[in-house]
């Protein structure tokens, strides 16, 4: 047992599973998008904020949003861990991973309300 | 042929370096890669490298032969050799101790983690622990393995933690246990694998199974661990 403060879940199989769940969301949100952009109706301010306003697809998108927060948080850890060997280094890229993926999801939050 | 070898002697050497050595071979013969070496070791006895059975048993002298970790032994010419030319570097990744020779102390930390013994804390019958052919037919693929090292030293994941994550060569033997119906210590087993990097360090490239020169398939015995511990988990 390697001992681990800093991975997302700290079990190696947690994160294994929340990497390939979150994989899924993404996967999905991003057909939905380019089946929505590629095949929808014509693309205009109305149709636009039309889709954001309903309350499905803000849960849609939230949940691709933490999705992608928790993808990030595990691959970057995981690059870090393999190729950043100085501890400071590694810790210092790190926290400013999280740090950017907060301010993402916080930022992502608000416009998807804003709407 | 031209040969370049992998030289280093810490006692005298500042740095490595490569030997160029233009050799023939007695009758064009498509000789092993350890044969060669034997003929370089002839012209120059300073060459150092180990070995031992030479017939793929022991696992000693696992190299990178042309790119591609193998055994020597049972490595002909013509399997590696490109344009008349053979590069030979010791197993990529472990300290050298010299030339071909490397210190295989974190491959055998590793293998020593996963606690390679049987544990059965059962009173022991009067003969022996039976086992069913079927049962017994659980370890084929996995017993084979002969810790040459040559598929951990082709594995990325443990060129960068070769002191954390586990290693195919380890992970394989660990299967081998947790698939042991006569082992009683599975779920001892798989919860000192399960943190981020002892199994799940792994990323199915499967460079272990390109190089294994007995044919065994350590990846495939990873994803079982990580089933073991799925099914536990979930």
């Amino acid at each position: 047992m390697v001992t681990s403060i800093t991975s997302f879940g700290r079990s190696g199989l947690y994160d294994w599973m929340i990497q390939r769940v979150t994989a899924v969301v993404l996967a999905v949100y991003t057909v939905f998008m380019i089946g929505y952009l590629g095949f929808g109706a014509e693309l205009t301010y109305e149709a636009w904020t039309g889709l954001f306003e309903g309350t499905a697809m803000r849960i849609f998108t939230l949940l691709a949003l933490l999705s992608f927060a928790a993808h990030v948080w595990i691959g970057m850890w995981s690059v870090s861990t393999d190729y950043i060997k100085p501890t400071v280094l590694r810790f210092v890229f790190q926290s400013a991973t999280g740090l950017l993926t907060f301010i993402y999801v916080i930022w992502g939050i608000m416009i998807l309300w804003g709407v | 042929m031209l040969v370049s070898v992998y030289r280093y002697n810490p006692e005298t050497d500042d740095a490595p370096y490569m030997q160029d050595i233009h050799i023939d071979i007695p009758g064009g013969k498509d000789i092993m890669v350890l044969d060669l070496l034997q003929l370089l070791k002839d012209k120059d006895p300073s060459l150092t490298y180990r070995r031992s059975c030479r017939e793929g048993v022991c696992g000693s002298d696992g190299m990178n032969m042309n790119g591609t970790n193998g055994l020597a032994c049972i490595t002909p010419l013509s399997a590696v050799v490109e344009n008349d030319k053979i590069v030979l570097r010791p197993l990529p990744g472990l300290p050298v101790i010299r030339d071909l020779v490397v210190d295989m102390t974190q491959f055998y930390t590793q293998y020593e983690k996963i606690k390679p013994y049987l544990i059965n804390n059962t009173p022991a019958p009067a003969i022996e622990r039976l086992q069913s052919p079927e049962d017994r037919a659980e370890l084929d693929g996995l017993y084979e393995c002969i810790l040459c090292a040559c598929c951990s030293t082709a594995c990325p994941s443990f060129w960068w933690n070769p002191d954390k994550f586990i290693g195919p060569s380890g992970l394989l033997q660990a299967y081998r246990f947790l698939a042991d119906s006569r082992d009683t210590a599975t779920r001892e087993r798989l919860a000192d694998l399960d943190d981020p990097f002892s199994v799940f360090r792994c990323h199915g490239i499967m460079n272990c199974v390109n190089v294994c020169p007995k044919g065994l398939n350590p990846t495939k015995a990873i994803g079982k661990i990580r089933n073991m511990l799925l099914s536990q988990a979930t």
